[in-house]
This record gives structure tokens, sequence and C-alpha cells, in this order.
């Protein structure tokens, strides 16, 4: 089956992301296809690599990244929402004249569109959030 | 128009509907999710948005955010004609809850392109089990 996820919720405060995460290794280990994972309103939050988690906690960022290396996943932050609550990549940041940018590897900003297509394109959408 | 409107069988459009349950102010999620379905009616989709819960108090009539510091994207309601989003739908039972009747609620309106541009209301106030229908009828439904 073809799905796409929805994360709405940051990391650490909510479960949504360690959910989204569980779901999205197992769906890929069962043989499905992860079309596209979409972070959004405080989900966008997940897509920093600034985040410093104590060592015996888990790093909800670096899982992202690291399963979106090993299985070529496209994660999207929403740009509108990303801007709102500070994550930006290298062109965001020097379009607004930041002097960092703090996107995670393996993510990529992208505007709403991009949530509308995996509802159009996929089998489910599958959301984590309240 | 009746609620439970069909698009024509060969439509190969999928049904989105966009759920509102909180409240306009005290969260981003109303805001946010407007924001998904602006951007939303550029894909030719048929789109429907459901209020219930605390998402009847988005679309008020007479909101003042002067005291809390908000921009009132209210207005923004009533262009939803504009992006032919036309079917709003609003659970009679949330409204009956909170001491609201649908005279409470803005006036959005759409012209009807297949009714010589007349216009006509936007909202749809349904009950309940109704609402659970239209739910079950969806392709996607985006919930904030």
């Amino acid at each position: 089956m073809k799905f796409g996820i929805l994360v709405n919720e940051g990391p650490y405060t909510h479960q949504a992301s360690d959910s989204a995460y569980q779901f999205t290794k197992v769906a890929l280990e069962k043989g499905h296809e992860i079309y596209r994972v979409f972070f959004y309103n405080d989900g966008v939050n997940n897509g920093t690599r600034l985040t410093v988690p104590p060592q015996d906690e888990r790093n909800i960022q670096n899982n992202w990244s690291e399963l979106a290396k090993e299985h070529d996943l496209d994660l999207v932050v929403c740009v509108a929402a990303a801007q709102r609550r500070g994550i930006l990549d290298e062109s965001e940041a020097k379009r607004h004249s930041k002097d960092v940018d703090n996107i995670a590897p393996g993510f990529r900003i992208s505007g709403l569109g991009q949530l509308i297509e995996i509802g159009i394109e996929c089998d489910r959408l599958v959301a984590f959030g309240d | 128009m009746s609620a439970d409107a069909q698009v024509p069988e060969s439509d190969d459009r999928k049904k989105f509907l966009y759920v509102n349950r909180r409240a306009p102010y005290g969260t981003i999620y109303a805001l946010e999710s407007l924001e998904v379905v602006l951007i939303g009616a550029a894909f030719d989709q048929d789109v429907s948005i459901a209020f219930f819960d605390d998402g009847v108090y988005q679309i008020l009539k007479n909101q003042d955010t002067s005291g809390i510091g908000m921009k009132n994207f209210s207005p923004t309601y009533r262009a939803l004609g504009d992006y032919e989003v036309t079917k709003l739908y609003v659970e009679k039972e949330s409204l009956d809850e909170r001491g609201l009747s649908p005279d409470d609620l803005m006036e959005i309106t759409y012209e009807d392109e297949d009714d010589d541009w007349e216009e006509k209301p936007s909202i749809r106030v349904v009950e309940r089990a109704k609402l659970s229908e239209i739910m079950a009828e969806q392709d996607v439904i985006l919930s904030f």
C-alpha cells in the first residue's frame, strides 16, 4: 500500500512523532511504500538538527534522519509553519538574513501543496497528532 | 443544494474534508487549518469543511481580537467561496451545546456557477448523525 504520513506535533512533548516514526519504520519493513512524511503545525520542530536530548533518551530527530537515509524517505517540513517556528534551511536563512540555518539531514522545506499531493496520490494518509 | 450533493461519477477528484474542532485563538490549529484549505483549493479536488466541538467558534460573527494581540483571520472564511470551497458543514449539536444558533455564525456565501451565479449560503447546519455519514464518504480527512 502507498502511505503518506502527517506529523502535527513537535518532539518529546507529544507522542505523535514517535508513533509516526514507529509506524513508518514498520510499514517499510512490511514492504509498503511511504510516499512522503509531511511535518506541519509544531511537527516542523522535528526537523531541527540542533536538538541535544540526554544520551540515555531516544533522539527523535536523528531517528527520522537515519530512517530517511536508509530508505531514501521524503521528509518535508511546511515552509509557512517552519518560518513561524524558526526552522530554516540554508536558502531560507539567507533570504531572511538569519545568521544560521538548522534544518536536519534528510529533511527539506516545501509548501503545503506537498501535503495535498499526499492526499491525492496515496492510498492512505495517516495523521499523527491530537 | 442538498447537504449530500454528490460529484459526478466520472469525476476522478478525491473528496477532501477538513475537520475543525478547536476554538480559533487558543491554539494555532484553526489558522493553520485554514491555510491548508486555501492552498489545497488550487488542486481542484472536491473539498468540504466541517466545524464541530469548539470548532464552531471559528465562524462566529463579530469576532474581535483587539484585546489579545492576535490577527483576526475570520474574514478569510468569507472568501472561501472565491476559492470554490462551498460546503461548510456545521454540527447542530455543537451549536446547541454552546448556546449558539445559526444566526450567530458569519454569513458565508458562494456564487453557484451551475445556477446562473446565484449567491447561495455555504454553511449547512447538519445533525451529528448526518455529519458522521458525510465523514464516511470522504477519501481524505484532515483534522485540526
